[in-house]
């Protein structure tokens, strides 16, 4: 059934039809209406979940983190200021391999204090252990808090979808709200690898020793070191077992993506921008523009973040001229997260072949500075021109 | 050998000795019990026990004399500490290396 919502809805409609048993969560604008709506459902009894309020972000995974433990399929959402009050908690739940998922509504963090859209909380977030997507429309922000679920359940590793503030959350557009057996077909109930239980009682991520040791029952247990290994060991297979969560959400829904990657009019591309989020699609109208004065470029949206597709997106760039990153957050002391990350990428695939593109770097809608299609154009023709800027330009700054 | 095939993918302890590790090796004093002050040593009676009540390691005996697993006694002194006879004293473990070698 097509319905019309906002961003905030599309979210809140996917996650009740992923039945959680338990949601917490701390109202923080641009995501609050997420959370009202969840506690309206819960309420109304067309959702069966405990809604526990509570005092603050990090006391909301604080209790995902416990009910997911419990063997509980759990939700929470946050932005901005919310996000970095939980990151304690954040690096907790993936080292404690629970498949938590959490929408992140793309705020600026403060100083100075600001509500509205860029990405620097999530970004920030990278190298927590959290697998991330990102979404650039409403389908897109439904979709993938039901595929997350399964992913999450698959990998035992915690998903944060992320999508951007205002721009998506408060907007509102036509998506597909699937009906439930189809969800249920595609999301079987949570079935924890291990849950507490009191008859077997266990100290879970208790103080864990430099090196190996004995267990009670004389097994050879893990070190920190062999327990934070495998989690970086089941981020790169999760790149794998993304690939099976997309075809298999095509088969049960007919809507089929690239797991990691959405090129639009790449193919015969010399120049690619790439970016996270509903900036691709604004990016779409320019390459359009571009398009029509015979400029050979296309745009490439990153949605799997973490982990980082770094083969797909080597394969994807393969043979280009130049590519041109745009991000809404920074790696504050150098550049964009994403462009170094892709710089890697292509470093790591194509180093020494001399096929190296260009990378170029721009930084827009820092705080929701407003990002006008026209500038966007403007820099992308200026950068395919150029094609040589040593520092990260930031669009639109009035200095 | 490694723990590639260790059942779980998270730290996980169960009740029981050592699932903290050898904690024995912290130690930097050991307990010795006098028995002439020790009161269940003394009455040759199961009783007192206030050593075994409040160590926090489980890791003296509720026995006639208390023992000290010393595999995983961390020299925490708490037994000295509560203990209302003072039969408990906390001895530097330097002073057990020779006899440990023989």
């Amino acid at each position: 059934m097509h319905i019309i919502e906002d961003g905030n809805a599309a979210a809140a409609l996917g996650v009740r039809l992923c039945r959680p048993q338990v949601i917490a969560a701390y109202p923080i604008t641009p995501q609050t209406p997420v959370t009202e709506k969840l506690s309206e459902y819960v309420e109304e009894g067309s959702l069966s979940a405990q809604y526990i309020p509570v005092e603050s972000e990090h006391s909301a995974l604080a209790v995902c983190i416990a009910a997911s433990s419990a063997g509980a399929r759990v939700f929470t959402a946050t932005s901005a200021n919310g996000l970095l009050y939980m990151h304690e908690q954040v690096q907790w739940a993936a080292g404690a391999r629970l498949p938590i998922v959490m929408c992140v509504v793309n705020r600026a963090v403060g100083a100075p204090w600001n509500i509205w859209n860029d990405q620097q909380d999530s970004i920030s977030q990278r190298d927590t252990g959290w697998i991330q997507m990102y979404c650039a429309d409403h389908q897109q922000i439904l979709d993938t808090v039901i595929k997350a679920y399964w992913l999450a359940e698959k990998v035992s590793i915690p998903i944060m979808v992320c999508y951007d503030g205002y721009i998506l959350s408060h907007t509102f557009m036509p998506f597909d709200l699937p009906e439930a057996r189809a969800v249920d077909a595609f999301l079987p109930p949570f079935q924890p690898e291990y849950a507490l239980n009191p008859r077997e009682p266990a100290n879970l991520n208790t103080v864990t020793l430099p090196d190996v040791r004995m267990d009670v029952h004389g097994e050879l247990a893990h070190g920190y070191m062999e327990i934070r290994y495998l989690l970086q060991e089941d981020l790169r297979l999760a790149l794998g077992a993304a690939a099976e969560m997309e075809k298999r959400f095509a088969g049960v829904f007919g809507r089929e993506a690239d797991p990691y990657l959405e090129p639009y009019r790449c193919d015969d591309a010399d120049f690619v921008a790439v970016g996270l989020g509903s900036l691709t699609y604004q990016l779409r109208v320019s390459v359009d523009a571009l398009r029509a004065e015979g400029i050979r470029v296309g745009v490439m949206g990153v949605r799997f973040y973490r982990p980082f597709p770094d083969e797909a997106i080597a394969r994807a760039l393969t043979g280009k001229t130049g590519v041109i990153v745009f991000e809404k957050a920074l790696s504050y002391g150098y550049e964009g997260a994403l462009a170094s990350d892709l710089k890697s990428a292509l470093y790591e695939y194509l180093g020494g072949t001399g096929r190296l593109p260009t990378v170029q770097n721009f930084i827009a809608g820092i705080g929701g500075r407003e990002i006008h299609t026209q500038d966007l154009t403007d820099t992308l023709r200026a950068a395919i021109q150029a094609r040589v800027s040593k520092e990260p330009a930031w669009i639109g700054l009035k200095l | 050998m490694g723990t590639r095939h260790y059942r779980r993918k998270t730290s996980h302890s169960e009740h029981g000795p050592g699932d903290g590790g050898r904690t024995g090796s912290w130690r930097v004093e050991r307990p010795v019990f006098d028995r002439n002050l020790c009161i269940p040593c003394k009455r040759n009676k199961e009783a007192c026990f206030i050593c075994w009540l409040f160590c926090p390691e489980i890791v003296i005996s509720r026995t006639i004399p208390p023992t000290v697993d010393l595999e995983y006694c961390k020299g925490c002194g708490i037994c000295a500490e509560e203990c209302p006879t003072k039969a408990i004293t906390m001895v530097d473990e330097a002073k057990f290396a020779e006899e440990d070698k023989e």
